[in-house]
């Protein structure tokens, strides 16, 4: 088995996972960096709208409190406020990098970076570069880190366990997909940089990577969980053809004046506005057309309300009847802005309907729905450090989980990546220098090389049916709206899965072999949406992304805990862990009406 | 309808043919997923995000360099079987899996952007819209997969290919870089070889000008830098005395 020693690996090499490399490397440290896909197809790569980051090129009046306030509010309470603070004081630094290592942002007519409204977002704050900023981040830093010579890039190889020698992690277990077979990594420490779980659902805009791997490596080796029941649907996925149903349309459509409407015509988000957001929200379609034409004092339009809210919108208004033909709402901007306004920014939403759905935007409306979009819960972990409670384990990026509680606001992930990327990568490689190396335990490696292994010996169980089963159950019990009894039957459905998994049967050879690879990826998804259904079922309240239909309203108590899922002797237990407490005066500063 | 899809690795290939059902706006990769699921669990494809955004599922559908996430069915007859096979320009894994990884090499080879030493870097919307062009590129390598250059004559990796010639465009037309690759484009990239027929802009499936916006003013740089004979005589005579 071949065998690689690093000081720090890094298992994704999305946004945070190149980011975090970089910084280990500078701080001195070999870094490992391994690469589901290859370089450059991560998930980051999606990202549409832009880069949350309080620069103030568009409204000097934005700072990184006004922004910390935005976070806060859109995580409906439950974000860890040092992970916010830190971020929003961050991000303008890190993107600010980015362009210092190359990358080109759209510019205002003055010159700088140009910033996007987006939903949430007090100001305009979403650097962006039309509707491809995932990709020129990404991009940018896989052009940084193939010339720094001591981050070594694994490609296409997949973690399949960590490895712990006593109680710290010291490395993992992993297959490479052109030739199927094994490794073994031995480091210092182990950054989690894998994405999310969004493979679990049929309706999704995720990729087949995400299948929570970094949420089920790091539950397996002892670590906590948290915030599992907050999946954020996308308010604005496309509904047809059926072949892409859930692919995402971005936030960005409504941030450049696009507008949802119903069936009969209606403008129907003026009819959704909560009560804490209705001082920051247009009254009536008059102001929100001023604040389109940039009129001092207008505020947003309610289709900018947060992911949430809007996601449920859209749902109520199509379980009402009012749903456009093809099951969704219409969102235009066709009749908002001129074609070429359009094309220009946002090209990729023009040529994606025009290919995909024979449908050209710039003269008709889109029928959009909520797609699964984004996992606000993922690995517990120290704000300023991304450490986990393992030793020699720290996560970042969506993989980690704090900074967005209960819902995250657009362009708040990519800003989210690069600060906890680059922290994470500092302290990895400071706990990596300090500490002595241990090779990981040898019945740990075996045990590890007998599981990827298995499913190569007898078995009767297709991956790709299970993994349609588990889909399945996932939109009928675990969805967008929940109820106890539904959640209890689905953790029933997702339990019988589990006894299944070890049946999973993959034929054919071991290099690039998909069955193999999908056979692995279930136990993971697995994991995570048993973690997913089980908190769930314990916060008895609807809050951001958590709606119940049995408990339709905030329950206070509720709204004071985060709940942790880990890996008890019996199995998965659930267990509350109060909020920790912000400093008072910027808890004045989030709880005033407006700002 | 019918697929006939390139299956095997090294001298063990062959074409086998699987029928799938049809349902509006299928795309070719779904059509692999489906015999994935029903009879061929070990199909080979790459593929990652499914909405022509990461340039994963590279392949030729009936011989044409294509993503087959943005390929829709709808387009080819349905009463002849549609071939499915991996790009041909590089070599195979398995199945329509190809090592693509002598591009990852060839990046590393250019001299990534330099950034000048100043504090607050403006630059004009209109002076960054070509090199915005050249960066919407996703990586599919299409363009490599049908450059004569790569695919019948084999010159990699001496002659960089059309995606890297615009990402050396890219840099080299960035109004704030402070790098100088035009040596290197000639020499390391070989940028000669190129003899504009265009095919990569033909295949390229975010519409990039490669040849005319990218590689030909590329091409006239390099000429006026290195043909140019007065610049020639300022360099190895008076321009020589002021380097220091």
């Amino acid at each position: 088995m071949e065998r690689v020693e690093c000081d720090v690996l890094v298992i994704g090499a999305g946004g945070a996972g190149l980011r975090a490399a970089i910084s280990a490397a500078e701080a001195g440290a070999q870094v490992a960096l391994v690469s589901k896909s290859l370089l450059g197809k991560a998930h980051t790569v999606m990202a549409e709208g832009g880069i949350a980051a309080a620069l103030g090129n568009m409204d000097e009046r934005d700072n990184w409190k006004v922004h910390f306030r935005d976070t806060i509010r859109g995580g409906k309470g439950l974000c860890n406020w040092e992970m916010a603070k830190l971020h929003a004081e961050q991000s303008p630094g890190r993107v600010r990098e980015l362009e210092r290592w190359g990358a080109v942002f759209d510019r205002t007519p003055d010159g700088r970076i140009n910033q996007r409204n987006f939903g949430g977002h007090r100001y305009p704050r979403l650097a962006h570069v039309g509707d491809r900023t995932g990709l020129e981040i990404i991009r940018t830093l896989q052009d940084h880190v193939i010339h720094i010579d001591e981050v070594a890039v694994h490609m296409e190889t997949t973690v399949t366990r960590l490895l712990k020698s006593g109680n710290r992690v010291t490395g993992a277990l992993a297959y490479r997909r052109t030739d199927g077979e094994l490794m073994l990594f031995a480091a210092g420490a182990v950054i989690l940089a894998t994405g999310g779980i969004g493979k679990a659902y049929r309706v999704t805009s995720n990729s087949w990577e995400y299948t929570g791997d970094g949420h089920a490596l790091a539950y397996l080796a002892g670590g906590d969980l948290v915030d599992m029941e907050f999946v954020q649907f996308h308010p604005t996925g496309m509904v047809w053809p059926p072949s892409v149903k859930g692919t995402l349309v971005t936030e960005g459509v409504r941030g450049e004046g696009g507008i949802l409407l119903n069936s009969e015509g209606e403008r129907f988000m003026f009819n959704y506005i909560p009560e804490a957001f209705a001082a920051e929200t247009a009254k009536d379609e008059a102001e929100a057309e001023a604040w389109l034409r940039g009129e001092e004092g207008a505020m947003r339009p309610p289709e900018l309300l947060t992911r949430d809210v809007v996601a449920r919108a859209i749902m109520d208004e199509v379980k009402a009847g009012r749903g456009s033909p093809q099951g969704g709402a219409f969102l235009d901007i066709a009749n908002r802005r001129d074609a070429d306004y359009i094309r220009r920014k946002l090209p990729s939403m023009y040529h994606q309907f025009k290919e995909l759905a024979g449908l050209d935007i710039t003269e008709e409306s889109m029928q959009v729905g909520p797609t699964t979009h984004y996992m606000m819960g993922g690995v517990r972990v120290d704000p300023a450090s991304g450490a986990s409670s393992v030793a020699g384990l720290y996560a970042a990026g969506e993989a980690a989980a704090g900074m967005h509680g209960a819902n995250r606001l657009g362009g708040n992930s990519l800003s989210d990546l690069l600060v906890f990327g680059n922290l994470s990568g500092q302290a990895a490689a400071t706990f990596a220098a300090s500490s002595d190396r241990l090779p990981p335990a040898g019945d740990e490696v075996e045990a590890a090389s007998a599981a990827a292994l298995a499913p190569f010996e007898a078995g009767d169980e297709n991956p790709y049916h299970l993994h349609q089963e588990l889909q399945e159950i996932m939109e009928a019990h675990v969805g967008i709206v929940r109820e106890g009894g539904k959640l209890e039957a689905g953790i029933a459905r997702l339990e019988a899965l589990q006894v299944r998994l070890s049946r999973l049967h993959a034929s054919g050879p071991r290099a690039y072999n998909p069955g193999w690879h999908l056979c692995l990826d279930l136990h993971n998804m697995l994991l995570a949406s048993l973690a997913v259904a089980r908190a769930g079922l314990e916060r008895t309240e609807s809050r951001g992304a958590h709606t119940r239909l049995d408990f339709p309203d905030y329950d206070d108590e509720l709204g004071r805990v985060n709940l942790v899922v880990r890996k008890a002797a019996d199995g998965m237990v659930v267990v509350r862990a109060p909020l920790a407490e912000m400093p008072k005066e910027l808890a004045e500063f989030v709880a005033r009406e407006a700002v | 309808m019918k697929l006939r899809v390139q299956r095997g690795s090294g001298d063990d290939l062959a074409l086998e043919e699987f029928e799938v059902a049809l349902e509006p706006g299928m795309v070719v990769l779904d059509a692999l997923h489906r015999i994935q699921a029903s009879d061929a669990p070990d199909l080979a494809v790459r593929w990652n995000c499914k909405a022509g955004k990461c340039g994963s599922c590279s392949a030729e559908v009936n011989g044409q360099p294509k993503l087959t996430c943005m390929t829709r069915l709808s387009d080819y007859p349905d009463d002849e079987p549609l071939l499915v096979q991996p790009m041909k320009a590089f070599p195979l894994v398995r199945d329509l899996v190809c090592d693509v990884s002598w591009n990852y090499e060839v990046n590393k080879r250019i001299q990534p952007y330099q950034h000048p030493d100043i504090d607050d870097p403006r630059m004009a919307q209109e002076d960054v819209d070509r090199v915005q062009e050249f960066r919407k590129c996703i990586e599919c390598f299409l363009c490599q997969d049908t450059c004569h250059v790569l695919r019948e004559h084999d010159l990699q990796p001496e002659f960089a290919g059309p995606r890297f010639l615009i990402r050396l465009a890219s840099l080299e037309m960035h109004p704030l870089d402070e790098g100088d690759r035009l040596a290197a484009t000639r020499d390391d990239f070989a940028i000669g070889y190129c003899n504009i027929t265009k095919c990569c802009t033909e295949v390229c499936p975010e519409h990039i000008e490669i040849t005319d916006n990218g590689i030909i003013p590329l091409k006239e740089r390099v000429v006026d830098e290195y043909y140019d004979p007065l610049r020639w005589l300022w360099r190895n005579t008076v321009g020589k005395v002021f380097e220091v």
